[in-house]
Order: C-alpha cells, then structure tokens, then sequence
C-alpha cells in the first residue's frame, strides 16, 4: 500500500486477514463461496473430491478480509476462517 | 509368516482408508479437519442430505450462528420440525430436537412451551409442512400468541417428494404437477403470519445471511410468536422448472431482485414468478402472549374475595 503521506497512527493500525480453511471432501461444489466472495479470493480447483465435486481453492491469500461471507453460504459446513489481525506494514 | 500378516493387515490399511476418503492425504491432517461448528451437528450424519446448491444448509449455519449469538442457554432451547426437507433440520442439529409428523410441528411445540415455560421452543420447517398441511395449526398459534419462533424456509414446492404444487407456488410457475403454471393464487406467508397476530415478522432470502441470522437473534428473543420466513432455492424440485438449472442461478436472482423494503405493507409483499422479492421486518410489536394472558387472567378471577367460597 503506498500513501502520499504516512498516517500518523499507522503503526497502531491492524487490518484483519483471514486464513481459510476448505474440507474437501465434504464439497458439494455449489459454487456459492466463489460467487459471493467480495474479494474474489476463491476459484473452482481441477481436482475432484471423492464425490466427483470440484472444490473451491484459494488463489490470492493475501486478499481475504475475514469477511466470513463463505463461511456463512457454505450450505455443507466445508469452509471456515481463522481470523488473524496484520499490521499494514505487512501488506 | 510376517510378511502375510504385515501384507493382510496393509490390505485392511488401505480398505479403511478408502473407506474413510483418505486415500493420498494424511491421516492427522484428514481427522483434525473439523468446521467450528460441528459441535453444534451430529456430526455422524453428516454430510446431510441436502442437494448442491439447496439453501437449507445456509439457513442452518445462520441458525445456529444466531443461537450463539442469542446468548440463549442452548440446554433450554428445542428445536420442533416436520416432515420434508427442512424436516430433516432437527436431526441434524445438536440440541434437544424432535421430528413430528406432518404439519403437526406447531402443536407439538405449542405443548412443548405450555408444559414447560422455561424453554425456548423453535419451530424449523418449511412451507409444505407449515402453511400447507399444518396451516390451520399455523394462524391458531399465531391468534393465540404462543411464546414460540417459527423459522419457515420457503422453497414454493414440495421438495421432498419431487417438487409438486403448494400453497405457496407462484402464478404460473411450471412444476411437477403444474405442467402447464400454476393456476392458484399462493399464498403469501409472512402476510398470513403478520394477519393473523404474530408480534414478529420478517423475511429475508438465503443470500442475506446478515440481516437473516440477525432477524433469526431478534426471533429467538422476542415473547410471543415470531415468524422468520426464509426464501431459500430448490434446484432440484422448483429452479430447474423455471430456467434456474442451478442453486447458483437461483442465488443470482436473489441479488438481482431481492429489495430491502422494512416499511412496506406485507400484504401487499406478495411473491411474483420473475419479480422483486420484498425483504425485511415488517411485524415488530408488543402483545401479551398466551402464557402471560392466561396467568393474569386466572390471576384476576381467582383474587376475587368472596369467590367460591373463599
């Protein structure tokens, strides 16, 4: 992040960043967590889960907010996020 | 002979692990993998039965995301459900949970409260079981204002038994038996729950898990009887019929044409093949319930001096 002057609380800022968690096999590759990720996070994998599904697989860790929208759609109880706080220098 | 015993017992190594899905991962990894909120499932049932892309399993996570949140001794809460898909939601959920017979949720429940007012009785079913074959129990409950929350996942089909015509199916909507549209008006549920005296009622669809886990709270903790109706996909039994193959595109829609509307008159809030759907709270009042009503008024003829001999 580049600012064209540095805030002068910066270094007390956390943003929050999620780590999420998929349960492959219990994926009925609906579809919904990659739909409504507000970050586009999520993308549909190529490999299959013993179902046949194609779960979903993180491609850009680093844009998770900790929104927990997945977490809420998920109809199967396959995804949930840990939630961890940054300091901004960290992104 | 070790190396027959070291062969057979890899043999039923690898049969387990088949059988277990573990095959290629490893074993610690694939056992720890557990969702936060399993402690709240039976988690021996899972994974449920539910289609991909059906909403039922959304509106569970919000239910129980707003018992936790309720703050609600979860030993004091039961969970009441008929028959059909959303039936299932009481054998799934890891609370005191009884699975009635058909449309009898509320009169189960209504019993349930009466005997025993310390608990909190939820009513989770869907639009077949309560306002088609258990609607008589539905107004009565709501007349009488017992202290119960009704969570009614509406689909506009008989799920289960392979997405027939209800009470609840739009105009002209294609389904199993309605080949041609449906020709009955439906009817609108929120509007019959709000007409016929419940103190709360809102409606949100599967996509507006925010705002439906806060109703769900807000039910939970009303006196009286709230109704939380969910508009919830059925890929299976109802979208494909009206060009929505799948949960997904049902889920489209309901970003598209889902309006918050909480001043709107619910009764005019109807449900329209194509249309916007209305969203919000439209009941939110204060009432004696049944339990409180009964009290004051034995209380009232019983204090009399003089009465009975007393």
């Amino acid at each position: 992040m580049k600012y064209w002057r540095k805030p002068l609380d910066l270094a007390g800022i956390r943003i929050p960043h999620g780590i999420i968690h998929i349960l492959q096999e219990r994926c009925k590759g609906c579809g919904f967590c990659i739909e409504f990720c507000p970050r586009r996070v999520l993308v549909v994998s190529d490999t299959y889960n013993s179902k046949g599904y194609h779960p979903p697989v993180v491609t850009d860790s680093t844009g998770c907010v900790s929104c927990g929208l997945c977490e809420f759609l998920c109809p199967e109880f396959a995804i949930y996020r840990e939630e961890e706080m940054l300091e901004v220098q960290s992104l | 002979m070790d190396s027959e015993d070291t062969q057979r017992a890899s043999r039923s190594e690898r049969v387990r692990r088949q059988e277990l899905h573990l095959d290629g991962r490893d074993d610690l990894a694939a056992r720890a993998e557990r969702h936060p909120m399993d402690e709240m499932l039976r988690e021996d049932r899972l994974p449920h039965i539910w289609c991909p892309g059906c909403g039922l399993g959304v509106t569970l996570t919000c239910f129980i995301s707003a018992l936790q949140k309720s703050g609600l001794d979860l030993d004091k809460v039961c969970v009441v459900s008929g028959i059909g898909c959303t039936g299932r939601v009481a054998g799934y959920i890891k609370l005191d949970s009884f699975h009635t017979t058909h449309g009898r949720a509320i009169p189960f429940a209504t019993g349930l409260k009466l005997a025993n007012p310390d608990l909190t009785v939820v009513v989770y079913s869907g639009d077949g079981d309560l306002v088609t074959i258990g609607g008589n129990h539905f107004i009565h409950a709501a007349r009488r204002n017992v202290d119960i929350t009704v969570i009614c996942v509406n689909n506009f089909n008989y799920g289960m038994t392979g997405g027939q015509a209800g009470a609840t199916t739009p105009v002209n909507a294609r389904t199993t038996t309605t080949p041609y549209g449906n020709f009955e008006y439906p009817f609108n549920v929120s509007s019959l729950a709000a007409a016929s005296g419940a103190v709360y009622v809102a409606r949100y669809t599967a996509l507006h898990v925010r705002r439906l886990e806060q109703a769900m709270v807000e039910a939970l903790l009303k006196p009286g009887f709230s109704f939380v109706e969910v508009i919830s996909p059925c890929p299976t039994g109802y979208g494909r019929f009206q060009q929505q193959q799948s949960g997904l595109e049902t889920m489209r829609y309901y970003r598209d044409r889902g309006r918050l509307r909480s001043e709107a008159d619910v009764h005019q809030a109807g449900i329209v093949l194509g249309g916007d759907i209305i969203e919000g709270k439209f009941v939110d009042l204060e009432r004696d319930t049944f339990g409180q009503a009964q009290e004051s008024g034995l209380k009232r003829a019983f204090d009399k001096p003089g009465r009975d001999g007393r």
